[in-house]
């Protein structure tokens, strides 16, 4: 674990992630951009539980998709997006925590939780998919089963329901939601809690014999986990406009751990990595039909569990390290190739 | 199933099961019997892509639980991104070969008896299997222990090899057989992964009671469920029940009630 | 006599038929020293087990310093101020020594404290050249030892220990000792051991276990002397 509390290097990261905010625009979509951002929260969210807590959280998906539909239901309930906004945090943290506790106290490991995380996303998707019929109400929202919310107030100024924010200026939010988001977890990570945390992710049993109760930091930690994660979903609602069950899949919890082990998540920079990558590969990928998406991404996965566990982050970290020591003309090549890559990688540590 | 005991969980398991659908497929609308494609050619094309790929992936992540995890839900993409592009996103089908027919004025669908036939066939030859033949204790034995069996002179290697081409067969076998029953699209084996994977995890390290046992458990609860309320809330209940289980009895239900058998 | 701060009473652990710990009943006194010994089987790990919450009890209770604790879990066992450390060294491998022992001391101190902490227990193991070093990179000796730092940075008044000297080379097991020496000024100590030199070097009260029971409490010299504990050692049955 890189815990190493280089402030320099932190204000750096943040000054290019800064940049890129303002340069990206230029040359990506900003449209195609914010759903990048807001995968790069998703995989966060996992990254922390995963890396940090070591708890493979196969239905990450199912606290997305909660924040989305919390976001939806209230916003068309309430009618401004600050409150609805803070609920999709809260409840997916909820829900996150009551289900960490179940599965926490209960002493389940490794294979274990993947298939209750597994199965609870799965029975989420089944219900909201089956929630067609008017009966399912939330106040004044219908469910609308396998067609989904559609039509519900977005992202507005705080207390300012008629200023929408939306297009480019959705973007920025975003992106400093994203940078915002990394702060509190590179800080969070850095505290005692974080600290303790990971010392339970890297041996439960001495966490314990030590005297920490390891159930209880888990369960947190998972909470905040669905917190983050059900953040993105509201950011994905109020891009997307419309949330469908598709958001609880299999399909969508499969992809965030892939962005996690392509990016690796021995750090926080490497889930927003792997984010950013795929995305924009599976948006190229979306252009053609020669290729089926699925092949190739099945084909990145077992690559990379076979051949490169750690993921690319640590791997590019190091080369970037290298950049900076090696002398500027052996390295032309590589620079021409991978500037945006490197300052990603840089983000961080 | 045969993966409870290798102790890696396939995720690909119902891709193997959507092969051997299309072989069966395939294999008919090529113009051979259809007994001979869903018993003997699609097990045995679907066995042998399933030791192509533990040759080639799986068997350098033995032990590695989560690993293993993680490679075969990608096996599982891969293979159904290949089929995706062979056949197209389109529903494939055949009609079932015995008709069905009626006592008073209940409809029996005679294909389904087949099924179960095949099915209980199955569950008794593979008990006998691991049971009373020499190449069952042996398998059993690498299973408990690949080093006493190595040292005992057989190689694990080879028998993992063995156990994973009969899984994957087997796979091929259901996924045949049940190809007449229903429209099959590429990504038909993700539908009863879940529900397998359950089955074997609940039904703990005890291969054969615990198959038999959590899926008459979860088999019943869908059932009654879906007769009360809807069909979804059927395969909620089933989900929710495998939860509940899990908690209570976290190391299967062999590893609690039925200690000891096979 | 000083005050006895752990007992057990008629404490039974029994895997289905075969009963690795039978009826013991065990004492120990403040700022005692005591090795549990005993031929492979005879139960002292399970023992160990129950007394750390690692393993519940099939039956009978454990008191420590007058609580009775035969049900807690291990973290509420160590919060009453008892260092543990298993047999295999159970260490956190990804992070490096200062975080493993710094992780331990801020369980019972703040964060500036615990830093300090932190020194003192590197200046007492002496393992100040090693403190960067992650434990994965680390040799089997010296985990062994940073295990031991991580103990004490705790400030435990009671530690156990499980078989500190397994698989370790003469000098290693002498710095041991001494470690073992130094943590023993400050806690009670129990050491589940097996090897008969390394008991010789610490301990002077020694408990006898064989067959899940206790075969005799004694000095060590009278007790290495019994002719029953070297049947016992012997394969021989009593």
């Amino acid at each position: 674990m890189m815990l190493d509390s280089n402030y320099k290097n932190l204000i750096i990261g943040v000054f290019l992630a800064i940049v890129c905010m303002l340069v990206l625009p230029y040359f990506i979509e900003y449209y195609t951009l914010s759903l990048l951002i807001i995968y790069s929260i998703l995989a966060l969210s996992l990254g922390l539980v995963w890396g940090f807590g070591g708890i493979l959280c196969f239905g990450q998906a199912a606290f997305f998709g909660l924040g989305a539909y919390s976001y939806a239901v209230f916003a068309i309930n309430i009618g401004e997006s600050t409150l609805p906004f803070l609920l999709a945090i809260i409840v997916p943290a909820t829900f996150a925590f009551i289900l960490g506790a179940i599965m926490f106290y209960g002493r389940l490991t490794d294979v274990y939780l993947g298939v209750i995380t597994l199965v609870v996303t799965l029975i989420l998707f089944r219900f909201i998919n089956s929630t067609a019929s008017p009966e399912y109400m939330i106040g004044t929202a219908h469910l609308g089963g396998f067609n989904g919310i559609p039509n519900f107030q977005t992202l507005n100024i705080p207390g300012m329901p008629d200023a929408y924010i939306w297009d480019l200026d959705f973007y920025y939010v975003c992106f400093v939601i994203l940078i915002l988001s990394y702060l509190g977890l590179h800080f969070l990570v850095r505290s005692s809690f974080g600290r303790v945390s990971i010392g339970i992710g890297q041996n439960e049993q001495r966490a314990e014999l030590i005297g920490y109760d390891v159930r209880k930091y888990k369960t947190i930690l998972f909470a905040v986990g669905g917190g983050l994660a059900g953040l993105a979903g509201a950011l994905y609602a109020s891009w997307a406009e419309i949330v469908t069950p598709g958001l609880f899949s299999l399909g969508q919890s499969a992809e965030v751990i892939i962005w996690c082990i392509v990016g690796g998540v021995t750090r926080l920079s490497g889930p927003i990595f792997g984010a950013v990558i795929l995305g924009l590969l599976k948006y190229y990928l979306g252009q053609q039909t020669l290729i089926d998406n699925n092949l190739v991404f099945g084909v990145i996965l077992v690559i990379f569990v076979l051949f490169l566990p750690q993921g690319l982050a640590p791997a590019i970290s190091s080369v970037w390290k290298k950049l900076l020591t090696a002398k500027k003309s052996t390295r032309n090549k590589l620079r021409k190739r991978a500037p945006r890559q490197m300052q990603r990688g840089h983000l961080n540590e | 199933m045969i993966f409870g005991m290798m102790k890696i969980i396939n995720f690909a398991h119902g891709e193997f099961m959507m092969l051997g659908g299309y072989t069966t497929i395939v294999c008919v609308k090529a113009g051979a019997n259809i007994y001979l494609a869903m018993l003997v050619i699609a097990p045995l094309i679907v066995g042998m892509i399933g030791l192509l790929l533990e040759r080639l992936v799986i068997r350098h992540l033995y032990g590695r639980l989560v690993d293993t995890m993680l490679a075969t839900w990608g096996i599982s993409m891969i293979l159904i991104g290949i089929v995706t592009m062979i056949f197209g996103n389109t529903t494939e089908s055949i009609s079932t070969p015995i008709k069905g027919w009626a006592i008073g004025d209940y409809q029996v669908n005679g294909y389904n008896f087949f099924i179960i036939l095949v099915a209980i066939g199955l569950v008794c030859s593979g008990y006998f299997l691991l049971k009373f033949t020499r190449l069952g204790l042996i398998v059993r034995g690498a299973m408990q222990d690949p080093n006493v069996a190595a040292s005992l002179g057989y190689n694990p290697d080879r028998i993992y090899m063995t156990t994973f081409f009969m899984g994957a067969a087997l796979s091929g076998l259901a996924g045949g057989i049940l190809a007449p029953l229903v429209g099959l699209v590429p990504s038909w084996g993700t539908a009863y992964i879940a529900k397998a994977f359950i089955t074997v995890v609940v039904g703990g390290p005890a291969i054969i009671v615990g198959l038999v046992s959590s899926a008459t458990l979860f088999g019943s609860v869908n059932q009654i469920f879906a007769f009360i309320f809807n069909p979804v809330f059927g395969e909620v209940a089933l989900l929710l029940c495998a939860v509940i289980l899990l908690r209570i009895l976290p190391k299967g239900i062999t590893n609690s009630i039925f200690k000891g058998k096979l | 006599m000083n005050e006895i701060v752990l007992e057990t009473h008629n404490l039974n652990m029994h895997f289905g038929g075969v009963k690795a710990v039978n009826n013991v009943d065990f004492t120990l006194r403040e700022n005692e020293l005591r090795c549990l010994i005993g031929p492979n089987g005879a139960g002292k790990s399970t023992f160990f087990k129950c007394l750390t919450g690692l393993n519940k009890p099939t039956s009978g209770e454990i008191y420590i310093r007058g609580e009775e604790t035969t049900h807690w879990h291990t973290h509420q066992i160590s919060r009453l101020g008892i260092g543990i450390k298993t047999q295999v060294p159970n260490v956190m491998d990804g992070l490096s020594v200062w975080e493993n022992i710094w992780l331990s001391a801020r369980r019972y101190h703040d964060v500036k404290q615990a830093n300090r902490r932190v020194e003192e227990v590197i200046e007492r193991i002496k393992i100040g050249d090693i403190t960067k070093k992650l434990l994965g990179e680390l040799a089997h000796g010296q985990r062994q030892r940073v295990e031991l730092a991580i103990v004490l940075a705790a400030d435990p008044w009671l530690v156990i220990l499980d078989e500190p000297a397994a698989g370790m080379t003469g000098q290693d097991v002498e710095i041991m000792v001494d470690i073992i020496r130094e943590i023993n000024r400050s806690a009670a100590m129990i050491i589940v051991e097996h090897d008969m030199q390394f008991i010789q070097s610490i301990a002077n009260q020694v408990t006898v276990f064989y067959q899940g029971s206790i075969l005799m409490e004694d000095h060590v010299d009278n007790v290495l002397a019994d002719q029953k504990v070297r049947d016992v050692y012997l394969g021989r049955n009593v």
